[in-house]
This record gives structure tokens, C-alpha cells and sequence, in this order.
């Protein structure tokens, strides 16, 4: 089939449709999702298509919602829950750390939990502290759940799909300030394997990890530096748990050098795991500490003014690259 | 409408199988053969009971920390559980979940909980899958008093009754959470006046009568099965043992009075002594129940402690559903 031009919002719709299509065991559930499409429009049309049967709207009962996805998947169905914004996972975590990440291991296996949860996280569009933030180091620290944070519309249509068919507890975190980028997708219902980044750059002398809207500043901080005379290699990983450290690791091995970026605030993120399972694999190999370029340690503020200072860009990605490349390479002695 | 001889019989063995299973378990919990936490059920086998024989196959039930009775009254197989409680292999979950994880999905029991509430908003999920596939199967969830006055008790209960959920709550009132009077905790006589905020049809029932709840539930279900929405029954009940444990006595949050009153009531001496009065027994047809469900319970000891631990190469396994599993 063909390949288009696409946003990353639809995308998303049309990996979904395009599951729902195959398979009637799916359903989604949440606030709004039915005949109102979504409060970003994520889901617009699809009750059209299938119904109210399979297109539920909810009360705003976070537990609740994410409990019907729980049950349901455990008696056979393989539900889709939706959260709107990934703030609200806190309120539902009980359902999610308790209950579905852990019920197959407490049950011996004799549980399977086809159930994947949508929600929307990141910061850009003054939605303020509550609204706005980027939680993935919580969901990655609980044993039994995969987390996704695909970073454009290619690798979110093929991430959905994956997911959705994925027998595990699956999150997948849209970025609010992508929802309009476009891509070029497949009309083909494709899968893109839970769990492999990608190399979207390829260069010699600094690795950049980074995932969602960060992949992106990533490659624009690249992009600028290339004028600078340095070659950056920029890996998006896609999914965060479980994370392809593989591909990190060999990466690292050819450049020497790591900057982790997320939107995250820096302390206790994603970027401290890696740059430990970067120095407890590859120790010999780096030339310089792991960086991390991550949100400052506060709220989500909500000024324009104020949220644009906070969210780190390709402008501080830079900054850090060019700090971490400053450092001299140790040669040989003599 | 009185249930006939059988309905009576099932209603007795199922009582007296959780009765002496929980008794063994308290015993061998105070033996240190099980690791751990145990909270028995001793006291409140004429809720399970009377609910499960009510219950088709199909029909779904999740549990509580509390859970064994419920198991045991779905039908579960003593030798696993009491593998299970003593973190064997040969348990229903290979020694990873113990008392408070035990489940059985073959027979439609979809877990005991660890986390007060944790499970209703599953059962909730359960009731929406069987009519999403429209058949006629229903959804019972067991809870506590004191669960209801926690926040996914109100989710999920608002949630059964906006979608129309094939779904029954089953309160079991035996006054306290954990060690304090639920006079104490929530300012209404019957925790059964909540299901009227839901907007869903409640009961109070005799928790300590099996007939009694064998009947509501009957009933329950006939609306329920009939597409016309979730129920809610609270069965007054009581809890002989501590809140964990086998302690009953001599305890400060609650006189031995008061215990003593409650187990007057008892609910299977009290069904006995029906069924003899009746002419449905005699004491040699009770005596010949308790024997059996007695080496059925010592089998399941012995079958337990022959149990091998599990192997600690194992640990890792089930966290995960690997794919083409």
C-alpha cells in the first residue's frame, strides 16, 4: 500500500482503526473517547465506525477506567483505556503499578493482560503543573508493564498497533505538542517491535539518547552542531521500558561520549538508568561522563515565559554537547 | 421459597470445607508453616457459600485479602491453596502470589487483592466484558465494610450502574476494618445506603443465615442476568479471628462479648440444627460430612508440605507474557 503524508494525531486514529478493524475483541474506553473523539481529537470518527459498544465513554473514574481495562482483559477481550493526560496516572496508579502490572507474576502466569493504556504527556502548551508533566520514570520502575513514547507519526502508528496486540500491560504516551507534526506513513497495518530504538542519525563523535519530543530536539540540536564540525549520533528509543540497550550500548562503543536527553525533570529520570547501565557496560569505552540534559527539579510551570525556560530544547542540548565534547579524548601516553 | 435438600447440603459442605480449612490454616500459620500474613474467614462462611451456590459456572467472582472462603465456596482445590498459602510450588500460583493472590481463572475465580478495593474496578471489567459479548454471565465482587469507604469502591460502583454492568456487590459487614468498629469509620447504620447513591437496588441479608443469602443472591441475579444492572447485598456478618491471624480473644478492640453473642449465631450450627430439626439430616449424615471435609484437609496438608519449594530459577518467569506464549 501506499505511503503519505500524515500528522502524528492521525497516525495514532488510524493504528487504532486499523486494529479495531481486525479484531473485535478490541474496544476502547475513557472520558470522552466516544462521541466526542477524544478531548484532543485522537479518537475522531471512530465511534462512527464502530460503535458505542466498542467506543465507551466513562465517568471520570481514573481506578475505574483503568480497573474495566483490567478485568475485561482478563477475561479474553483486548481492551484500550485512556487516561487524557498522563498527570492522571498518578490517580489510577493503584490499577496500574498494583493491580495489572503485577497480577500475571502473583497469579503464576495464569493471568494474560492484553490491555494497553493511551494518555498524553509533556509540557508546551501552559497547561500548567498538573497537566503537563512527563511521569515515565514511575511506570518504568514497575516490573510488568512496557512503556512507549514514540516521537513521530511513522514510529506511533507502528507502535500502537504493536502494542495493542502485545499480550502485556502497555502505555502509550502521545506527546501533546507533536499531535501536528507529519509524517510520511504507511496505509499498511505495520508493527514497529515494542522495545527497538532506532538510530535516526548516524555520526562519530557523541551519542544523543532521547525519546518523544525530545528525539526531536535531539536531531535539531544535531543538525546545528554539524556546522560546529561535530557529528553527532542521535538514537530515539521509542519504547523506555524495556529499553534496546543494545542499540545504546553499541553506539556508545563507537563514540565515546553520551548525552541523555528527556523532557523529564533530570533527577531520578531515565537518564540516571542509563547512565548507569552505560557505565556498568561500557565503562571502558567513555571518554567523558554520561550527560544529561533533563527539566529542571520543580512543577511544570505555566507561563509561556516561564514553561519555554524550563523545557529543554536543541538550544541546551547543544550547550551540553559541546561541553561534554570539550573534554579531552584520553589517547594512548606519549 | 424454601431450597430444596440438596441446595441445603451444598450449602452445609461448602460452609464446613472453609470452616476447617481456614482452621488448618491458622493453625499451621501459628506453626510457622505459613510465611507471611494470613486473614481467615472463619465466622463468614455462609456469605461465600451462600453466594457460590447460587453462581452458575460462568459466573465470575473477584476477592479480597480475606479470600480463602471465597475460593474454597467457587469450588477451589484445597491441595493447591494450602500449597499456595505455604509457598510451594504445587500452588495455584506457584508459590509467587500466597494467601492474598490466590486465584483460580479456570473456575472463574479472578483473585484475591491485596490492596482494600483493588479489586472491585476489575470486577467491574469482568461484568463489562460479558456484555460486551452479550451473554448472561455475571460478576461478583466480595468486599468489606470498611472497603467502602475507599474511593474505587465509589468508581466502580458509579461505573456498574452508569454502563448497566452485569455486576453484583457483595458487602460483607463484619463491623470492623482491620481493628476499628465501622461505627467508628462511616456515620450510617447500613453501608447498604450507598448503593442508593448509584443508583443501584440493595438488600440487607443475614450473613450469618447461608439460606438467607443463597436467596438474595438467587434473586439478585434473576434481575441482573435480565440486563437491568448491577445489585448490591450487604450480609451482616462477623469475623471469629483477628483481622490476621487466629487470635480471638482478649483483644482491645472489641469485647469477648461481643464475640461470644456473635458465635451463638453461628452459621453452620445454626444450618445444622435446621437441617436436623427438618428431618434433612441426622446428626451421623453431619457427622459424615465433617469427617470427610476433615481428610480432605489433612490431604491437602500433607500434600502441601510434600510440596517442593519453588526453584529459584523460576523467579524471573511471568513477568512478562512472552510473545507466541
Amino acid at each position: 500500500m501506499s505511503e503519505r503524508q500524515t500528522t502524528y494525531l492521525h497516525a495514532f486514529t488510524e493504528g487504532l482503526q486499523q486494529v479495531m478493524q481486525a479484531d473485535p475483541d478490541v474496544f476502547v474506553a475513557g472520558e470522552d473517547v466516544g462521541r466526542t473523539g477524544g478531548v484532543f481529537h485522537s479518537f475522531d470518527g471512530l465511534v462512527d465506525e464502530f460503535g458505542e459498544r466498542r467506543m465507551v465513554d466513562t465517568p471520570i473514574s481514573e481506578q475505574a477506567i483503568i480497573g474495566l481495562g483490567i478485568g475485561a482483559a482478563v477475561v479474553g477481550l483486548r481492551p484500550v483505556v485512556d487516561l487524557m493526560f498522563m498527570d492522571f496516572v498518578l490517580v489510577a496508579m493503584d490499577q496500574i503499578a498494583n493491580q495489572a502490572a503485577k497480577l500475571k507474576y502473583m497469579f503464576g502466569g495464569n493471568a494474560t493482560l492484553p490491555l494497553t493504556i493511551t494518555t498524553m504527556g509533556g509540557a508546551g502548551l501552559s497547561a500548567g503543573a498538573q497537566h503537563s508533566q512527563s511521569l515515565e520514570a514511575m511506570l518504568c520502575h514497575v516490573p510488568g508493564l512496557k512503556v512507549v513514547m514514540p516521537s513521530n507519526a511513522h514510529d506511533l502508528k507502528g507502535l500502537t498497533i504493536a502494542s495493542v496486540r502485545d499480550d502485556n500491560p502497555t502505555i502509550i504516551v502521545l506527546h501533546k505538542r507533536l499531535l501536528g507534526n507529519k509524517g510520511i506513513v504507511s496505509e499498511d497495518a505495520y508493527e514497529i517491535p515494542i522495545g527497538s530504538a532506532a538510530v535516526t542519525r548516524v555520526g562519530r563523535d557523541v551519542t544523543l539518547i532521547a525519546y518523544s519530543r525530545m528525539a526531536i530536539e535531539a536531531l535539531a540540536a544535531a543538525e546545528q552542531l554539524e556546522g560546529e564540525g561535530i557529528d553527532c549520533e542521535v538514537i530515539d528509543l521509542r519504547t523506555v521500558s524495556p529499553v534496546d540497550i543494545a542499540t545504546v550500548l553499541a553506539s556508545v562503543r563507537k563514540t565515546n561520549r553520551v548525552v541523555v536527553v528527556h523532557e523529564a525533570v533530570r533527577s531520578g529520570g531515565l537518564g540516571a538508568e542509563l547512565a548507569a547501565q552505560v557505565q556498568e557496560h561500557a565503562f571502558d569505552y567513555l571518554d567523558a561522563p554520561v550527560a544529561r540534559v533533563g527539566a529542571p527539579f520543580a512543577p511544570v510551570p505555566f507561563s509561556p515565559a516561564l514553561e519555554s525556560a524550563y523545557v529543554p530544547d536543541a538550544e541546551t542540548i547543544a550547550v551540553q554537547i559541546r561541553e561534554t565534547l570539550d573534554r579531552p579524548r584520553l589517547g594512548p601516553a606519549g | 421459597m424454601k431450597p430444596d435438600h440438596q441446595i441445603i447440603d451444598d450449602l452445609h459442605r461448602r460452609m464446613v470445607r472453609i470452616r476447617f480449612f481456614e482452621e488448618a490454616a491458622g493453625r499451621l500459620f501459628e506453626a510457622n508453616k505459613i510465611p507471611g500474613f494470613v486473614h481467615l474467614y472463619v465466622g463468614q462462611e455462609a456469605v461465600a457459600a451462600g453466594v457460590c451456590v447460587a453462581l452458575r459456572a460462568d459466573d465470575q467472582i473477584s476477592s479480597t485479602h480475606r479470600g480463602h472462603g471465597h475460593l474454597v465456596a467457587k469450588g477451589g482445590d484445597l491441595d493447591k491453596m494450602m500449597a499456595e498459602l505455604m509457598g510451594k510450588a504445587t500452588g495455584y500460583c506457584q508459590g509467587k502470589g500466597g494467601s492474598m493472590h490466590i486465584c483460580d481463572l479456570e473456575l472463574n475465580m479472578l483473585g484475591a487483592n491485596g490492596i482494600v478495593g483493588g479489586g472491585l474496578p476489575i470486577a467491574v471489567g469482568a461484568g463489562f466484558a460479558n456484555k460486551y459479548r452479550g451473554n448472561d454471565t455475571v460478576s461478583v465482587v466480595f468486599f468489606g465494610d470498611g472497603t467502602t469507604n475507599i474511593g474505587a469502591f465509589h468508581e466502580a460502583a458509579n461505573m456498574a450502574a452508569a454502563l448497566k454492568l452485569p455486576v453484583l456487590f457483595v458487602c460483607e459487614n463484619n463491623e470492623y476494618a482491620e481493628y476499628t468498629a465501622r461505627s467508628r469509620t462511616m456515620a450510617i447504620d447500613d453501608v447498604v445506603e450507598r448503593a442508593a447513591a448509584y443508583g443501584m437496588p440493595g438488600r440487607v441479608v443475614d450473613g450469618m443465615n447461608a439460606i438467607e443469602v443463597y436467596e438474595a443472591t438467587r434473586q439478585a441475579l434473576e434481575t441482573i442476568r435480565a440486563g437491568e444492572g448491577p445489585t448490591f447485598l450487604e450480609c451482616k456478618t462477623y469475623r471469629y479471628f483477628n483481622h490476621h491471624g487466629i487470635q480471638t480473644l482478649g483483644m482491645k478492640y472489641r469485647s469477648d462479648d461481643e464475640v461470644a453473642e456473635w458465635r451463638e449465631r453461628d452459621a453452620i450450627a445454626s444450618l445444622e440444627h435446621r437441617m436436623i430439626a427438618d428431618g434433612l439430616a441426622s446428626d451421623a449424615d453431619i457427622a459424615a460430612t465433617r469427617t470427610a471435609v476433615l481428610a480432605e484437609v489433612d490431604e491437602a496438608i500433607e500434600f502441601a508440605e510434600a510440596s517442593p519449594l519453588p526453584d529459584p530459577a523460576d523467579l524471573l518467569a511471568n513477568v512478562y507474557t512472552e510473545a507466541g506464549e
